[in-house]
């Protein structure tokens, strides 16, 4: 089975440089500045735009999927080492990964806590260790400092607070929370344009807790041998963004609204004085956008889809067949069901790989449990006097299957098709998380920058979509349900 | 596909003795008993119902006939051939079975139930064609009748076609359960005359089965009495009628005043 998955998913691809950045702007502007500045070197580069959190991110690069990325000094050492690598001796310990660790670019970016400037006037509050004494506060984390190592956990410990009342959301939100009086602290990261937009106070790390976040290059050790120059060309941006550089990078694109693609290009251009190479090709249009990005979609969901009733018709045979079997069957895919897809998307990274590989298995994996269940209960479900003439008639027992037992499930293994379908197009929209296209990456974008539009480019036609499909699969059914089924038995004669 | 049984379908040394004997055939259901050790021998060219009350046994004893219900003591003996559910499909073929319902695929037309097993067998085209025509010349159904789905229908019609199913590969014999236990008194009685000359004109072997005693009278040639899964009496009813085994056969053939009643 992951035979025939891996040959149906396997299509050659292209070499260039693949550089990723993390999903937040931050990290997407400086991945749009390496790519662009390894196009003007005339290196081949192509941009993993937010392709996940530091985990997705950091298995991509070490599994060869991705050769570039921008990462911090504490994240590293405290996330991705577990605390047990100092910051000094991380160079020899990525070595030991095959990685290494590119130039540093300047500026810092930590973790730290904020709140709105009044409330925190209010209450006296100008240190995190102030916060022991107002056990009531609100506080709103990303989900990423929730669940970190050196996250909210260790900074509970640290300090002592009491706070017990601590909501994982995503970081934009979390301004919105603050800004609307529904949270009162959030994490921020110390170069966020919000911290002068919306007058916050960033609270003394008093007991420095906090590691050093140095913002750095990492690449794969063998990139310079597969595609010579690119070290060279990554030089160009050691230590040439400061902290005051990268705010306004950040207030460009976060509160500006210019794309992150323009305001690399500007920063290069007026900044480092590199010259604009060939000029890339215009930005396409929204309708071919939203084409491109629906092939993508109907590609992730075609092809999973496919391996998905291939699959689940014969295990719901097969578990209509042998009672026993049947019941482990149901159970196992029923429990695949339960895993958070995108638990299960990520899951498939360190198997797969990123792209459209994790997602198409992914999403298989989610259609198995409706198709094998409606396939069950469809043949369960015959009539006992069909079942007994066909036992009567002495059908062959494939023949049996195919023309008489399959058929009459037909209305119920079709339900569950459709069932498998919308629930594709939905889940198809996360695998923009590990690069995979389709209608989540404006999404995924669209949250990113709180660009309203953006996110309806996404969201609107992946809505409209699902409906498509429900609406093609009510055109199918015409097809593959025998018309002696569709008829409504009338009055007796 | 073709099945070699299908061809020498009547052994010569059989030819005149019983289509089925069943010797001390027993089932229950879950220590219930359902049929106590019953024998009987289902005579060739005769239709011999079984008759009784409902829970009698009548219907599980069809079904061990028809090796649809495993026996769990004595044998059941198909011209010869031991029938069992666990020998496999090829010996049901040689009996042609109908149920009350009809038992009709709803998502097949009326012809196609009547030729899904000749189709599955690898039967030509063209011999099912004609052995189609032949059957609805017999029962006298319409070739439009034919075209149409189940659910479309009536209850006449449906038992009909079923009757055109059963008889199809020309069955060492039929086993019918009540099949005109659903349709309104004139379809019964319209149906009745029709099963009886298909029989006569066919020479069927058939068994039947019903709780209706003038049905039985019309349509027997021997009745089997059941009575709580035991077999009482078996022979002409006239003869069950004058010479009752017991105070109970004589009860219950009280309500029948001689003759067919139609």
């Amino acid at each position: 089975m992951s035979a025939l998955l891996l040959l149906v998913l396997s299509a050659a691809e292209p070499a260039p440089v693949r550089v990723a950045s993390k999903a937040f702007t931050e990290s997407v502007i400086v991945g749009e500045l390496v790519t662009d500045l390894l196009q003007r070197r005339s290196l081949p580069a192509e941009h993993l735009r937010g392709l996940g959190g530091t985990r997705v991110v950091w298995d991509a690069l070490v599994r060869g999927d991705v050769d570039v990325y921008p990462e911090y000094t504490g994240t590293l050492s405290e996330e991705i080492f577990g605390g047990r690598v100092r910051p000094d001796a991380l160079g020899p310990a990525l070595a030991a990964a095959g990685i290494e660790l590119g130039p540093s670019l300047g500026f810092e970016d930590g973790y730290a806590l904020g709140m709105r400037e009044d409330v925190a006037d209010r209450l006296g509050i100008r240190r995190i260790s102030d916060l022991r004494a107002h056990p009531g506060l609100r506080f709103g984390f990303s989900n990423e400092f929730v669940d970190r190592a050196d996250g909210w956990r260790a900074l509970q410990k640290a300090y002592g607070l009491p706070q017990s009342q601590v909501n994982g959301l995503d970081h934009e939100l979390a301004y919105r929370g603050l800004r609307a009086g529904a949270l009162d602290v959030v994490d921020l990261y110390s170069t966020d344009p919000e911290i002068q937009a919306e007058r916050l106070r960033v609270l003394e790390d008093d007991r420095h807790h906090f590691p050093e976040y140095r913002a750095v290059l990492l690449l794969r050790a063998d990139l310079e041998r597969r595609v010579p120059g690119t070290r060279a060309a990554l030089e160009a941006l050691r230590d040439r963004i400061d902290a005051p550089a990268m705010i306004a990078l950040n207030v460009r694109a976060r509160l500006d609204r210019v794309p992150e693609v323009t305001v690399a290009a500007e920063f290069l251009r007026s900044r480092l004085g590199e010259a604009t190479a060939t000029p890339g090709p215009a930005p396409p249009g929204l309708a071919r956008r939203i084409l491109g990005r629906l092939g993508e979609h109907l590609t992730l969901v075609g092809v999973s889809l496919g391996l998905s009733l291939v699959v689940a018709i014969p295990l719901g045979v097969l578990a209509a067949r042998r009672r026993r079997v049947g019941q482990a069957v149901l159970a196992v895919v029923g429990v695949v069901q339960t895993i958070p897809s995108l638990a299960l998307l990520v899951l498939m990274i360190p198997l797969l790989g990123i792209g459209t590989k994790p997602a198409i298995a992914a999403l298989f994996l989610y259609g198995l449990l409706p198709i094998v269940r409606n396939t069950h209960a469809g043949l369960v479900g015959i009539a006992p006097d069909l079942r007994e003439s066909a036992d009567a008639l002495g059908l062959p027992p494939l023949f049996r299957l195919l023309r008489v037992e399959l058929p009459l499930a037909s209305p119920s293994i079709l339900a569950g098709v459709k069932t498998s379908a919308v629930i594709a197009v939905g889940t198809a929209t996360l695998g923009a998380l590990v690069g995979a296209g389709g209608f989540g990456q404006p999404i995924l974008t669209g949250i990113r920058l709180a660009d309203t539009g953006l996110l309806l480019e996404g969201a609107l036609p992946a809505a409209a979509l699902a409906l498509g499909v429900e609406a093609a699969f009510d055109g199918l059914e015409r097809a593959v349900v025998p018309r002696g089924l569709r008829i409504r038995p009338e009055e007796p004669r | 596909m073709g099945d070699p049984s299908e061809q020498s379908r009547t052994p010569a040394a059989s030819a005149a003795g019983p289509v089925l004997v069943l010797r001390e055939v027993s089932r229950s259901f879950g220590g219930v008993p359902a049929v106590r050790p019953v024998s009987i021998e289902i005579p060739r060219g005769r239709t011999t119902v079984l008759l009784g009350e409902s829970g009698s046994g009548k219907s599980t004893l069809l079904r061990l006939m028809a090796g649809l219900l495993a026996a769990d003591s004595g044998e059941i003996l198909l011209e010869g051939a031991l029938v069992t559910p666990a020998g496999g499909p090829a010996l049901r073929r040689r009996m042609g079975f109908g149920l009350q319902s009809g038992g009709l695929f709803p998502h097949l037309t009326a012809a196609d139930n009547v030729t899904l097993l000749a189709q599955a067998l690898g039967r030509p085209r063209s011999w099912r064609a004609r052995r189609l025509e032949e059957l609805a010349a017999l029962v006298r159904l319409e070739a439009s009748v034919l075209a149409r789905w189940p659910l479309e229908l009536s209850g006449g019609q449906r038992q009909r076609v079923s009757l055109m199913r059963a008889l199809m590969l020309e069955p060492a014999v039929v086993l019918l359960d009540e099949p005109l236990g659903a349709l309104d008194p004139v379809t019964r009685g319209e149906l009745q005359q029709e099963l009886l000359r298909v029989f006569g004109s066919l020479g069927t072997t058939a068994v039947l089965v019903t709780h209706d005693l003038q049905e039985a009278a019309a349509l027997g040639d021997r009745v089997a009495l059941l009575r709580e899964g035991a077999l009482v009496q078996v022979g002409p009813l006239e003869m069950l009628a004058a010479h009752p085994a017991d105070p109970w056969v004589a009860r219950f053939l009280a309500g029948w005043h001689g003759g067919p009643a139609r």
